[in-house]
């Protein structure tokens, strides 16, 4: 560090003093100290206003927790300390007790999954056309695949069902409007978008010489797409795939709108947090905030290890 | 045989206009030039990588100027390797063969051969990830040479490694060039690279093509 303030253009000032006449200084040469003090407030008001968000993050799930864990503490003051009761006076246990909550979580689980499987489908196209080929209208599709992601979520909702009110879409409306189906394409609607963005900036970062030279080896584009591009796109797929199944775990305006929020019908866990909210049982909505949060926390680390075990092979 | 007439190639606002070459069968032809001459865009060409917009590329005795870059049969060793990041050294030597769909005896067979050839038995069980520079073009070269092309084509396949390496590996493709008998485009930029292996010496500035020299 403190070599940095010894410029060449330093050392040709002190050269030029000795033969002539001294030069006229050019400005100030910078101290040492000034440069170390500088570099530490830099990193200081860094660190600091990146701070902030993760504080905030941790502050979010800390007062989650918290809160549940008062709720059971309180429980238990009007009756006996037992393991027992600590576990049945757990917000959370009472709130997967109920059989709503259970189908909320089921069809939560089976409507993200497969949301997120369809969202990989489309994706894995649409990203290798976008990143790989150059094609008039290309701009223009790339503006509306982020259509989903700038839109509010109830206009999506409401396009939805004015959508069901046309043919061909017509004639399958009352097999989805506000039943079942409704859910997965909502929560498609918007998670494909980042399915999307994500397959494209996979293949932007594989070589497409890796292709050029599968061909001349001898493959079609299909053979090359198959045995060499897909194999080295692995980890974005899987990248893919959660950011679209986290985005669809946490929908809820579209749903709202295009699939209703029928107990036992349509209702996944973000519903049932808007429905225990409105009857006024906060300590149920916590609750199942916090089964979701647990939720998006496993989705991570699973990717994490699978993702760094898949880098560790090669 | 390649053989290079009258082509013409736009890639984007940059264009080769007019250029010819010939490298005879069993040689081996070094197109040196600058930086942004032109000289990828030649071999991509000649690979079918690129379509030309006016002109013709024979390779052997064929016309291959609209053929499909699939059926050429040329072996292609990029500036960087571009190996497959997923796939074992062994299972780049038997890619080719792989897709045509040779008996599992006869890759088996290619491949050692090659390993051999090329020096790199010990490496065929280790994924691209770890190998050196040198090692990766070894991989490549043996990638390209698996399916034996009559033609091979190679964009600047030195250039990333140290003095040392490349001195070996100049040998190591002069070698390898003379027991295979691959007609051979090597593109370059350096000139003791070029004159070290060159039969046929070309050289491409501003757009046009000058033969200098020609060993016998």
């Amino acid at each position: 560090m403190s070599s940095s303030s010894e410029l060449p253009g330093d050392q040709e000032s002190t050269r030029g003093s000795e033969t002539d006449t001294e030069p006229a200084a050019l400005g100030h040469k910078p101290s040492a100290s000034q440069i170390r003090m500088s570099n530490v407030l830099f990193y200081l008001l860094f660190v600091v206003m990146g701070g902030t968000y993760v504080v905030l993050i941790i502050g979010m799930l800390l007062a989650d927790a918290a809160y549940m864990a008062e709720r059971t503490v309180d429980g238990l003051t009007s009756e006996g300390r037992s393991l027992l009761s600590v576990v049945s006076h757990n917000p959370i246990v009472t709130a997967l007790a109920d059989e709503r909550i259970q189908y909320s979580v089921w069809l939560s689980l089976i409507s993200c999954s497969m949301s997120a499987v369809i969202s990989v489908l489309i994706a894995i196209p649409m990203g290798y056309l976008i990143s790989r080929h150059e094609f008039r209208g290309k701009k223009l599709l790339d503006a509306v695949v982020d259509i989903p992601i700038v839109l509010p979520p109830l206009v999506i909702g409401l396009s939805l069902l004015i959508l069901f009110q046309f043919p061909p879409f017509r004639w399958f409306a009352r097999d989805v409007v506000y039943q079942v189906p409704s859910v997965v394409l909502a929560q498609f609607s918007v998670a494909c978008a980042f399915a999307v963005r994500t397959m494209k900036a996979t293949f932007d970062h594989i070589n497409p010489r890796c292709e050029d030279v599968a061909i001349t080896l001898g493959c079609s584009r299909a053979q090359a797409f198959g045995w060499v591009l897909l194999p080295e796109a692995q980890r974005g797929i899987l990248t893919a795939f959660t950011l679209a199944w986290a985005r669809s775990l946490g929908e809820f305006g579209p749903l709202l709108i295009f699939s209703g929020a029928t107990r036992m019908k349509t209702e996944v866990l973000s519903t049932s947090v808007f429905l225990e909210m409105n009857v006024g049982d906060i300590e149920a909505a916590v609750a199942v905030s916090f089964i979701m949060v647990m939720a998006a926390v496993v989705v991570l680390i699973l990717t994490r290890l699978i993702g760094s075990e898949h880098q560790a092979i090669h | 045989m390649i053989k290079i007439e009258n082509l013409s190639v736009q890639a984007g606002t940059f264009r080769i206009e007019n250029v010819s070459l010939t490298v005879p069968s069993g040689k081996y032809g070094v197109l040196m030039g600058r930086t942004g001459s032109g000289k990828t865009t030649i071999l991509e060409t000649v690979l079918g990588l690129r379509s030309s917009s006016l002109g013709r590329i024979v390779l052997g005795d064929q016309d291959v100027t609209v053929l499909n870059p699939a059926v050429r049969g040329v072996g292609y060793v990029p500036q960087d390797g571009a190996l497959f990041s997923t796939m074992t050294v062994r299972d780049h030597l038997d890619f080719a063969l792989m897709i045509r769909k040779a008996p599992k005896a006869d890759c088996q067979q290619r491949v050692e051969e090659l390993a051999t050839l090329l020096g790199i038995e010990s490496l065929l069980d280790r994924k691209p990830h770890g190998l050196s520079g040198g090692e990766r073009q070894r991989v490549a070269l043996g990638r390209a040479l698996s399916f034996q092309p009559e033609v091979l084509c190679l964009d600047e396949p030195l250039s990333a490694l140290d003095d040392d390496t490349r001195l070996r590996m100049c040998e190591l493709l002069s070698n390898v060039q003379k027991q295979t008998g691959t007609t051979t485009l090597h593109v370059t930029h350096n000139c003791e690279e070029a004159e070290r292996l060159a039969d046929y010496l070309f050289r491409i500035e501003d757009g046009r093509i000058q033969q200098v020299r020609t060993k016998p």
